[in-house]
């Protein structure tokens, strides 16, 4: 790894002016991807600013018809909080499937959404979930905030600072692990709430985390796995590796958004 | 050089690292605490668990400027002054928990944890899967999950000893 300057801020003013001033910082949370990065010499930061000092970034609270995550909440935290069992049980389960224990123990979901991995579990959530993302400087719907592959809104130096999402009244998850890395092949979330029927994937999709309007409109029309069993998925839409076909994939999601309604009862 | 405040198995420590320092580096190098080890450097393996605020973390992807003011348990920091091991420790050993040891201090402590966070007990399969970022390369897990159970009932007093392992 290369070596850099360590900032740690107390305050968000703080952060977002030393990542104003250098355009070569980073700013880290749990630092699960960035520090992989850097060890791999992936990324050359001139500074890296630690933004865990920040105390009122972190925690979970219901507001009226909302669960409101701060950003520096850790994935385990999402996992066992009591109103997020309560009010998005589909969430917290796929919160504490993330990763590894050491990984949920460190890495955050503001840190996973502003990175928008393809692979990551909470881009496909918030979409489903048609949650709002909360900044330093403005709030984002997740429709205009995840823009493809590793692609978000963001801009330099902006921070992401807690997510809103609308309680639904059904939501859930069901992906495909690749048996080796244990990320996401092909992942689907659910939910019918107050924006509606929303279905979003992730893994799968040849630029990131996406929304697919037929099952969508399918689910509107009837709630039932069987809604989406025969709908096929365009594979010229979804990503190809060694780890599976574009057409195994395309089956992979059909397969996933049968079995996330079946979870979401 | 930044400089960093921690303590590590009751001890306090203040050290000049660099920012790129990563704490099992730290751990390793600087306070010669060797017991922690690096398998795979990738955040994969889980041979360099170590407890952070009683939290099980890889210490192979955490800076230690980012460990301030924390307090780090290691593998050395588990037996008693008098060496008498930790219940996970014993159980481990009575089970035959591992042969060539390299990711023993690592799935102690990770089992040490999971334990912790499951006060009611651990199934099999639980077992099994808080056991996901932690990789062994010989005993195929088997008796790993043995020792897990066993140490489990003499942690959370359902046993008062360690339940020998059967006979094979």
């Amino acid at each position: 790894m290369y070596d850099f300057e360590y900032h740690k801020p107390s305050s968000v003013a703080d952060a977002v002016k030393i990542l104003a001033a250098d355009p070569d910082a980073r700013a880290i949370s749990g630092g699960m991807t960035l520090l992989p990065a850097l060890k791999l010499r992936l990324n050359k930061p001139t500074a890296v600013v630690d933004l865990s000092g920040i105390a009122d970034l972190r925690g979970v609270k219901r507001d009226g018809n909302k669960i409101v995550i701060g950003a520096l909440t850790k994935h385990y935290e999402v996992a066992t909080s009591a109103e997020v069992k309560a009010a998005i049980p589909a969430l917290a389960a796929m919160a504490a499937s993330i990763g590894d224990t050491q990984v949920r123990n460190r890495g955050t979901m503001g840190g996973s959404v502003a990175n928008n991995d393809p692979s990551a579990d909470y881009p496909a959530a918030l979409l489903a979930l048609g949650a709002t993302i909360q900044t330093d400087r403005r709030t984002i719907s997740a429709d205009d905030f995840f823009q493809g592959m590793f692609a978000t809104a963001l801009e330099a130096g902006e921070l992401v600072t807690a997510i809103h999402i609308p309680v639904p009244e059904k939501a859930g998850y069901a992906k495909m692990r690749n048996p080796a890395s244990r990320y996401s092949m092909a992942g689907v979330f659910v939910a019918k709430g107050p924006a509606g029927v929303r279905v979003a994937v992730n893994g799968a999709g040849n630029n990131g985390s996406y929304r697919h309007a037929g099952m969508e409109a399918a689910l509107s029309a009837n709630w039932s796995a069987d809604a989406v069993a025969g709908i096929k998925v365009d594979p010229s839409d979804m990503n190809g590796d060694i780890h599976g076909s574009a057409e195994y994939r395309a089956h992979l999601v059909t397969v996933m958004a049968k079995r996330a309604v079946t979870n979401a009862g | 050089m930044p400089q960093v405040s921690l303590t590590v198995n009751g001890t306090k420590h203040t050290v000049e690292v660099e920012a790129r320092t990563l704490l099992v580096e730290l751990l390793r190098e600087k306070l010669r605490l060797t017991g922690t080890h690096v398998g795979c450097d990738t955040s994969q393996c889980g041979a360099c668990v170590v407890h952070m605020g009683g939290d099980s973390i890889k210490s192979c992807t955490i800076l230690a400027v980012q460990c301030e003011g924390a307090s780090v348990t290691t593998i050395e920091g588990l037996a008693a002054a008098d060496g008498t091991l930790h219940p996970m420790q014993e159980a481990f050993r009575e089970y035959h928990a591992l042969q060539c040891g390299f990711c023993t201090p690592g799935m102690v402590m990770s089992a040490i944890d999971l334990v912790n966070k499951h006060p009611d007990g651990l199934s099999e399969k639980e077992i099994r899967e808080g056991l996901e970022g932690n990789l062994c390369r010989c005993t195929g897990y088997h008796n790993i999950v043995k020792a897990i159970a066993a140490a489990s009932d003499v942690m959370q007093g359902r046993t008062a000893e360690l339940t020998p392992a059967a006979a094979e």
